[in-house]
């Protein structure tokens, strides 16, 4: 009799084969990437005839949206871009906190889950190098893909040139492919709680150290004036990349003063520079005697809602922040919260650093074309017009939107609003230099900045800032 | 040989004698049945190993966003890993931070516990209480406390403010942070600590402390010859797995401090998400899973040997 009782060694072998299949395909596991069209090229190419709209109907295009007064206006209009193509939009919206890293493991798993997505011009740096982005150049240069309403000389030049790199660290924005279209913006401004002022007898700060003192004043002063608990500046604190952007790289930037220095292809960081390191140390004694408590932990919504809570005199970030505080109804500070474009630079420089919400494509996306004229009708004039008269798109990337009537009858209830952004929309521009290893450097710096500010010596920390990108980024 | 004798038909023939004659089961589907049997638990298995190979196999190369098509690189990642002092910088905030939470867990929770012990109806309502913080996810406990501990408008200053403690930063400080985060971690915790204790406790025979009564012993001494020693393997248990989930802790740090301020609190989970996915070098952020792992792997062995020994001797106590 043949009966084959399975005993524990033929059991382990199979266990065992049965394990190592899973580890064997592991290691011919592919690592993402890029993979390159066959015959080289771009897919615009592929589209060839007159342009029209209809082109790609029938299609679906799929979104990954970040939760933004911005994405609110697009979402309510895309029924006329439905309307208009034929084309349906399925998306999905994430909050800002876990938005990045979505996007970035979606990015990096290979997947084409999505067509189309919201990117900041810092992620071009990151994403652009591994092949992720499709370059959008082809795309717009392609009038069979292109409308001529699109209108590209419409765009402010610096926001158009913030979604264009060659891709090599070090290497100016403005040349090289385009990895994505501007769409809203947000330029980094002083905004002001006016009764406050009128109250203290202040006028806006026109140089750095009067901000400095007056943040300082404000915060011993405005609570025995009846501001119960105000301090003086809000800014952000939190151990993040987000800390350096808004306010403190605006500031630092009008100082003339660099992140890296770019020597024949050699980054050198330059954030340790005698300059750089009594401007830090300013910055962060401004913050102890006029900031928030509990600095180390205050992101953009910390700040904005001090504002808007009247636990803030100032806010220096991005004007969004303070305007959905200002605008009627939606704060205790509404109606009493002004503009102004902030201390200009020791030369009179309102050099001014920006984050710029644009929109790309997915290189793997099998849907490009759908996913083109998708773009095209976001950063097209009738939507953003749409958007920034009916919706909160306040801070128009195009310049025939900046001067539309109706868009200007909006705003101008908010005190200095239209006249800062007219004052500070040609010098505000991406202020660091591209490089892919943005985000580490940019995070280590907030650390910096909180060692800095908890007491520790600013030329030793900046020194040991800086030695330590140099070996990331040089 | 009749297939009746040798198949499942046995069965059907003892039945009934007037069915149909059973179906003879085929010698490979009867080989083929211990097998189906363990695929659930094979698959598991695999789905456990894959990622872990996978993971372990990307730590020999220099895999990262800006490298899509790697080079092998061997032991470098790991090399790096223990040459950088920030390496033993989280290693060092990792450790405090286990440590500071399990001492501190395992003390309350055992005394929370010999509290409830006994009681009657009130303790029976505050068994119910007690649990409440684990029902919550420690990163939502986390922003509450966060928000708690707001210096200027959070609940805590403003109850000490009539004692003149009002206005402390606490999380604006290295040693504040990291204390403020342990003590999330304790009042997320302690509860966990405190059940097992109360079933330890629940679960001791009388008769020893019966016979320590009868001869007069008092509240210490039969704490610490005969209630300590029983409980020891239910607390110790308490600890081994409060001690693991120290050591990986991030959500409670990260809602709290994002590993702030300057890199007080950045402990080795953070620091491998912030190379992983914030700084996209994969295989070096893996290698930093794959150190840790390692840590929690060794340490637990040593904690559960320990633990089989402490068995062995609370069972040699008499009962």
């Amino acid at each position: 009799m043949d009966m084959r009782v399975p005993d524990r060694r033929r059991f382990l072998t199979l266990t065992a084969a049965a394990s190592a299949t899973p580890l064997l395909s592991a290691c011919g596991a592919g690592f993402g990437g890029n993979e390159e069209r066959k015959g080289g090229g771009s897919a615009a190419d592929d589209v060839t005839g007159s342009f029209d709209w209809k082109k790609a109907r029938g299609r679906t295009v799929k979104a990954l949206l970040n939760k933004h007064p911005y994405t609110d206006a697009l979402i309510a209009d895309l029924k006329s871009f439905t309307e208009k193509t034929g084309i349906e939009v399925e998306y999905d919206v994430f909050p800002e906190d876990n938005y990045f890293d979505k996007l970035t493991v979606d990015l990096s798993s290979g997947r084409a889950s999505y067509d189309i997505f919201m990117l900041g011009a810092y992620m071009v740096w990151q994403y652009g190098p591994p092949g992720w982005l499709e370059d959008l150049g082809p795309w717009m240069s392609n009038s069979s893909a292109t409308g001529a309403e699109w209108d590209q000389g419409d765009f402010f030049p610096n926001l158009l040139q913030a979604g264009q790199w060659s891709l090599k660290a070090g290497a100016p924005l403005g040349q090289g492919g385009q990895y994505a279209l501007p769409w809203g913006w947000e330029t980094n401004v002083v905004a002001y709680n006016t009764e406050v002022f009128k109250k203290l007898g202040l006028r806006p700060a026109e140089t750095f150290d009067e901000l400095r003192e007056m943040s300082g004043a404000i915060k011993r002063r405005a609570p025995g004036a009846g501001f119960d608990g105000m301090y003086g500046v809000a800014v952000r604190g939190s151990r993040s990349w987000a800390t350096i952007h808004p306010g403190f790289m605006t500031m630092y930037s009008r100082y003339g003063l660099k992140d890296f220095t770019v020597d024949g292809g050699r980054i050198t960081p330059a954030m340790n520079s005698p300059e750089a390191v009594a401007f830090t140390r300013d910055w962060a004694e401004m913050v102890k005697k006029g900031g928030p408590p509990s600095w180390t932990s205050y992101t953009w919504y910390q700040c904005s809602s001090d504002l808007g809570a009247k636990k803030a005199g100032m806010l220096f970030d991005a004007d969004t922040a303070a305007y959905f505080q200002a605008v009627k109804g939606a704060s205790p500070a509404s109606g009493k919260i002004a503009f102004h474009p902030g201390p200009k630079g020791p030369d009179g420089s309102l050099a001014t650093n920006m984050w710029i919400w644009s929109l790309g494509m997915n290189a793997r996306s099998g849907n490009k074309h759908a996913a083109w004229l998708f773009l095209q009708w976001a950063t097209g004039k009738e939507h953003l017009r749409r958007a920034a008269v009916e919706g909160n798109h306040i801070d128009p990337v195009r310049r025939s939107v900046s001067q539309d009537g109706a868009y200007k009858d909006k705003m101008k209830g908010i005190e200095g609003f239209i006249e800062t952004f007219e004052t500070v929309v040609d010098q505000t521009k991406i202020q660091f230099t591209p490089q892919e290893q943005f985000f580490d450097a940019t995070t280590s710096w907030a650390a910096a900045l909180q060692e800095i500010y908890g007491g520790k010596n600013a030329t030793s920390v900046l020194n040991g800032l800086a030695g330590d990108l140099a070996s990331k980024v040089g | 040989m009749s297939p009746s004798l040798t198949g499942t038909g046995h069965g059907a023939a003892s039945r009934g004698g007037g069915g149909p004659p059973a179906r003879a089961v085929p010698h490979w589907r009867r080989g083929l049945r211990p097998y189906l049997l363990i695929v659930p638990a094979l698959l598991l298995t695999g789905g456990i190993l894959y990622p872990f190979g996978l993971g372990l196999y990307y730590t020999v190369f220099d895999f990262a966003a800006s490298k899509p098509q790697p080079d092998m690189v061997g032991p470098e990642n790991y090399r790096r890993i223990f040459t950088e002092s920030s390496f033993w910088e989280s290693a060092r905030v990792t450790v405090l931070y286990a440590v500071g939470a399990a001492a501190v867990e395992t003390v309350l929770g055992v005394g929370v516990a010999l509290l409830l012990h006994g009681s009657t109806r009130v303790g029976r309502v505050l068994e119910k209480i007690l649990i409440l913080p684990l029902m919550i996810a420690p990163v939502i406990a986390a922003i509450m406390w966060k928000l708690m501990l707001q210096p200027s408008v959070g609940v805590i200053n403003h109850l000490l403010e009539p004692f003149g403690m009002g206005g402390v930063q606490w999380t604006d400080t290295p040693a504040g942070a990291l204390l403020s985060s342990i003590a999330v971690d304790v009042w997320i915790y302690t509860p966990f600590v405190a059940i097992l204790a109360l079933a330890g406790l629940r679960s001791l025979p009388a008769s020893p402390f019966e016979a320590a009564a009868v001869d007069g012993a008092g509240w210490w001494f039969t704490f610490r010859k005969l209630t300590l020693p029983m409980l020891w393997p239910y607390v110790l248990v308490a600890v081994i797995f409060r001690f693991m989930d120290s050591l990986k802790v991030f959500d409670i740090i990260y809602a709290l401090t994002e590993g702030g301020p300057g890199d007080s609190t950045v402990v080795l989970q953070i620091r491998a998400y912030l190379e992983a996915i914030r700084f996209q070098r994969y295989s070096f952020g893996i290698s930093y899973m794959i150190v840790l792992w390692a840590v929690v792997y060794l340490v637990t062995m040593v904690l559960v040997r320990y633990l089989g020994k402490v068995q062995n001797r609370a069972a040699e106590v008499p009962k």
